[in-house]
């Protein structure tokens, strides 16, 4: 059965998209953590819902592309707005962003039942990777391209920027450039993520896989390409794994990515919290 | 104020008094509204590699993970430049940074996990590691034990004596006669500058203080 199912076109779609899609957000998950600011990707990533709904009710027709540009449309307005009310010091930027993305997830909802193709929609609301076609294998492999030479190409900026803005900045580093890139390219990757988990579960893609590496490495880099190990190598298992144990591959993605979180939170050799080493440690 | 290489300058003053400013300032970390900082003649207006700020530990993020050889790297990346790899040079550069400050054996700790001591002399490698002169450190010695404060104060003595300069924001007035050859007395102004001895005079200190002598 599993050879009839590697021999068909759909899965084999499927997998490389898990392949492609989970490498990349794994691999992105590194400044994910870095920055801290896993709250605010799941802000921008339910964002998206009314950005592709606006998209819909725009142009009638559900399509990827209108689905990716309304889903990244939202996401840089809401995101963008945040940090604009914010720079008028009265309201914190996690207030400003929490009141700007339920309000956009609320229009979404609002605007759900006036169309015609809600039941498509559920799809980018939770995902569905079996039915990728060739379009989105595509967007999904070039996010994947650009996100990787462009993290690659300025991997010594974004890290000086993320550890110390103000000595980044002094040392000619174009600091606000490249936090508007770090935030470009988040976007750029959960709007990848959209067709495999869509859009509430794509969080669970763009910060559990460093998560995972963070707690068994201190190396920088392992964060990087270990996040895009784990995310890729975990999504198509997830995805072989689902269809045996009657799961949506969504969900599964999610579920494994966060298993393998909590066997390294209790049992990395050195940050486990069943290693004896973890005792003996002094955390100042 | 002038000083010359070789020497280490306390900054001292009252809270506020912009001794981390002037830091900033003299990094190039932040914009300056007025004066001039000459080096070597000429009048400094942009980060230079000459110059190494070491900021003070609470502002440092230590759970970033990386590891003291990864923070030492990072001082070569002005010579590296964003692309380029690290060529044989550079690691001898790195090696010899963490060996002179006796980091070999710690150089894959993550930073969290050294003594406040250690992280002090993380910091002064990447300095090292970036072939600065002019050392800038903001409250080195605030949090750290008494022998870790006596390592750190024989390291910028053996720094100093290389011919490096050494200035500190520090705000120990009886600890900053041993450790300090010259000290600047800031209270958002200048309010003296001159040798250790000669400047803490009781007298000058209440009147900066406004504390009784």
């Amino acid at each position: 059965m599993i050879q009839e199912l590697l021999s068909s076109p759909f899965y084999q779609r499927a997998l490389a998209a898990a392949a492609f899609i989970g490498f990349t957000n794994g691999f992105f998950s590194g400044f994910v953590v870095l920055r801290r600011n896993a709250l605010s990707v799941s802000a921008l990533s339910h964002t998206m819902l009314p950005g592709i709904a606006l998209g819909i009710l725009l142009t009638g027709v559900l399509s990827q592309w209108n689905a990716f540009f309304g889903a990244m449309f939202a996401a840089l307005l809401v995101g963008l707005g945040s940090v604009a009310v914010a720079r008028g010091k009265r309201v914190a930027e996690g207030t400003s962003l929490a009141v700007l993305y339920t309000a956009a997830f609320a229009a979404g909802v609002a605007i759900l039942p006036k169309l015609d193709t809600r039941s498509e929609l559920e799809h980018w609301l939770f995902g569905d990777i079996l039915a990728v076609g060739d379009t989105d294998l595509w967007i999904a492999f070039s996010i994947g391209a650009v996100i990787l030479l462009a993290t690659n190409l300025l991997m010594r900026p974004l890290l000086l920027t993320l550890f110390e803005p103000n000595v980044a900045a002094a040392q000619g580093v174009p600091a606000r450039a490249m936090q508007y890139l770090v935030f470009g390219m988040l976007v750029l990757a959960l709007v990848s993520s959209l067709q495999a988990v869509g859009c509430v579960l794509s969080v669970g893609l763009l910060v559990t896989p460093a998560a995972t590496v963070s707690l068994l490495t201190d190396k920088t880099s392992a964060l990087f390409w270990g996040g895009g190990l784990i995310g890729g190598v975990g999504s198509v298992a997830a995805v072989m794994l689902s269809g045996p144990l009657g799961l949506s591959p969504g969900p599964a993605i999610v579920i494994l990515l966060g298993l393998l979180f909590i066997l390294a939170y209790l049992f990395s050799p050195k940050y486990g919290l069943l290693s004896p080493k973890f005792f003996r440690k002094v955390k100042p | 104020m002038a000083t010359s290489c070789g020497n280490r300058v306390a900054l001292i003053g009252p809270n506020g008094a912009g001794k981390s400013t002037l830091l900033k300032a003299i990094a190039g970390l932040v914009p300056r509204s007025a004066g001039e900082i000459l080096w070597r003649g000429t009048a400094v207006r942009k980060w230079s590699r000459e110059f190494a700020y070491l900021p003070q530990r609470e502002e440092v993020d230590w759970s970033f993970p990386i590891t003291v050889r990864g923070l030492v790297e990072m001082g070569r990346y002005p010579q590296t430049g964003w692309w380029r790899k690290f060529s044989e040079e550079d690691k001898r550069a790195v090696d010899a940074a963490l060996d002179s400050l006796n980091l070999r054996d710690l150089q894959d700790r993550q930073i969290r996990e050294l003594s406040g001591g250690q992280q002090q002399r993380a910091f002064l490698a990447r300095a090292l590691a970036q072939e600065a002169h002019v050392f800038l450190l903001d409250e080195p010695f605030t949090g750290l034990d008494r022998n870790a404060a006596l390592l750190l104060g024989d390291l910028l003595a053996k720094l100093a004596g290389e011919g490096r300069l050494i200035i500190a924001s520090h705000h120990d007035l009886v600890s900053a006669q041993t450790l300090f050859d010259e000290v600047l007395v800031l209270n958002t102004e200048q309010v003296a500058f001159g040798a250790v001895g000669d400047v803490l005079t009781p007298q000058l200190i209440s009147e900066t203080f406004a504390v009784p002598a």
